[in-house]
């Protein structure tokens, strides 16, 4: 176990440092997205409720596995070769952060919507009676109560994305399950290198829902 | 204060108002003047609260016009929101917002709609929360805050918008029996001061006292109106008579 740690454990923390990178990309970018689409599927918008349901519904029912070979080899395949327009390539953080930014981006508007809901409905007729348009008095009033609903599932919903960091590995990102593979190929050391992955994974996400457990307890007791 | 009749503060003609299949207001025609104190009464499901909240379009509007200060409200090319400014509205469950103290409640839409700056809005909102006698209740949160006090603050937001029509939706429905004497006793005063006011309540005492005029409202339509002393002494419309029956 120490000598793996000797020779590997740079690699390895430099492999935990891609996987929070790429957890990070997908993240920013799934909350905007679970922002537009929770938005979209409360809205009095026929069209915008279906385009969300649609786009939820889809990404939830494929597993990210498929979603990131369909991205990664996919899509470049049918816009060069079936398309014909040539060039298109995808680095495989690109793909990536688009895989976990579209599937986490599906589960945050769920929370999103959700959380919108759960606020009663009397806040944002109060606030348009008193002559608000209906964008402001979602961000003034809305929202912000929304939110401090919504905090604990977030954060729940960051560590499932960062642990699903590690399905990205078949595509060849070189985050802390693809790098632990080449590790066990060199050393044939399974059980140590496997034993101080997860370590790696559990040291982060403990950290995390420390930080979670705190936030909820001051959302609980402060305004 | 005295009525108005030559300004027609709200004009109603034909309004029908459909939830789905539910025809909730069939045809509801009526004015309401500058400076009149109308009250509509009815069994629960009449419309009367579908109505009121027709002046202000929190419902949209199947048919027939309604008119408010001058500006039809059933035009889509009318900007809601700017005649919405000038209708405060009080409702049953106080709806204040929950993430903001007392005096942000009543500065949020007067300072986000430019229509003060934040010094005197807050000026003004302290001002309001000494008349509905709260002046100590600033900074508290609407948790912290009994249903009487929640209703009067309720009050005070609306009117920091310095609104000239304010619509009432049973103000004192969900508040405890001891509590409703302080949030009449508010109402009675800016009725006073001249404010044309739509009250729907259960309050039969409160509506002789403060009404110019009472609307009964049944299955979608007014029944029957005239002053408190007409409808509630001589009624002549027999379900306005048994819905008294039953009330008074």
């Amino acid at each position: 176990m120490l000598r793996i740690l000797d020779i590997y454990g740079n690699l390895l923390l430099t492999a935990m440092g891609q996987t929070l990178l790429l957890a990070l990309c997908g993240l920013f970018f799934a909350c905007i997205i679970g922002l537009i689409v929770g938005l979209m599927s409360v809205v009095k918008n026929k069209l915008c409720n279906f385009i969300a349901v649609v786009f939820v519904d889809l990404i939830r029912g494929v597993p990210m596995i498929v979603l990131a070979y369909f991205i990664y080899f996919g899509v470049p395949y049918l816009l060069n070769t079936i398309m014909g327009l040539g060039g298109v390539m995808l680095t495989a953080l690109q793909a990536g952060t688009i895989c976990l930014a579209l599937n986490c981006g599906a589960y945050m508007a769920e929370i999103i919507r959700a959380g919108i809901e759960s606020v009663d409905r009397g806040q944002m007729e109060a606030a348009r009676s008193v002559g608000l348009p209906y964008w402001r008095a979602m961000q003034r009033v809305v929202l912000p109560q929304a939110i401090r609903t919504m905090i604990p599932s977030i954060i729940n919903q960051f560590i499932i994305t960062l642990k699903d960091t590690s399905i990205l590995s078949v595509i060849g990102f070189p985050e802390l399950v693809n790098t632990a593979k080449n590790v066990v190929a060199n050393t044939f050391m399974s059980f140590q290198t496997w034993a101080i992955v997860a370590v790696m994974y559990l040291a982060v996400i403990t950290l995390l829902s420390r930080f979670a457990k705190s936030m909820e307890r001051r959302l609980k007791h402060g305004h | 204060m005295a009525i108005n009749k030559d300004n027609v503060k709200i004009h109603v003609e034909h309004l029908k108002k459909n939830f789905g299949r539910l025809e909730v207001l069939k045809d509801v025609s009526t004015d309401i003047y500058e400076g009149e104190v109308v009250v509509i009464i009815g069994p629960s499901g009449s419309g009367k609260s579908t109505f009121l909240r027709c002046m202000n379009r929190l419902e949209n509007i199947t048919g027939g016009t309604v008119v408010v200060d001058g500006y039809d409200i059933t035009d889509k090319k009318v900007d809601i929101n700017k005649v919405r400014e000038n209708v405060g509205m009080v409702f049953q469950h106080f709806n204040l917002f929950n993430n903001m103290n007392v005096l942000r409640n009543l500065t949020l839409a007067p300072v986000d709609l430019k229509k003060a700056d934040k010094a005197s809005a807050e000026e003004n909102a302290k001002k309001l929360l000494e008349r509905v006698g709260l002046a100590d209740k600033a900074l508290a949160f609407p948790a912290q805050l009994s249903g009487g006090q929640k209703q009067r603050v309720a009050i005070a937001r609306a009117l920091a918008m310095n609104p000239n029509i304010m619509l009432f939706d049973e103000p004192t429905s969900a508040l405890d029996p001891e509590m409703v004497g302080e949030v009449l006793e508010v109402m009675k005063e800016l009725a006073r001061e001249g404010m044309t006011m739509i009250i729907v309540t259960h309050e039969m005492g409160f509506a002789r006292e403060v009404a110019d005029r009472v609307l009964f409202m049944d299955g979608g339509y007014i029944i029957e109106e005239g002053t408190p002393d007409e409808v509630f002494s001589h009624p002549q419309n027999a379900r306005t008579k048994d819905f008294l029956n039953k009330v008074l």
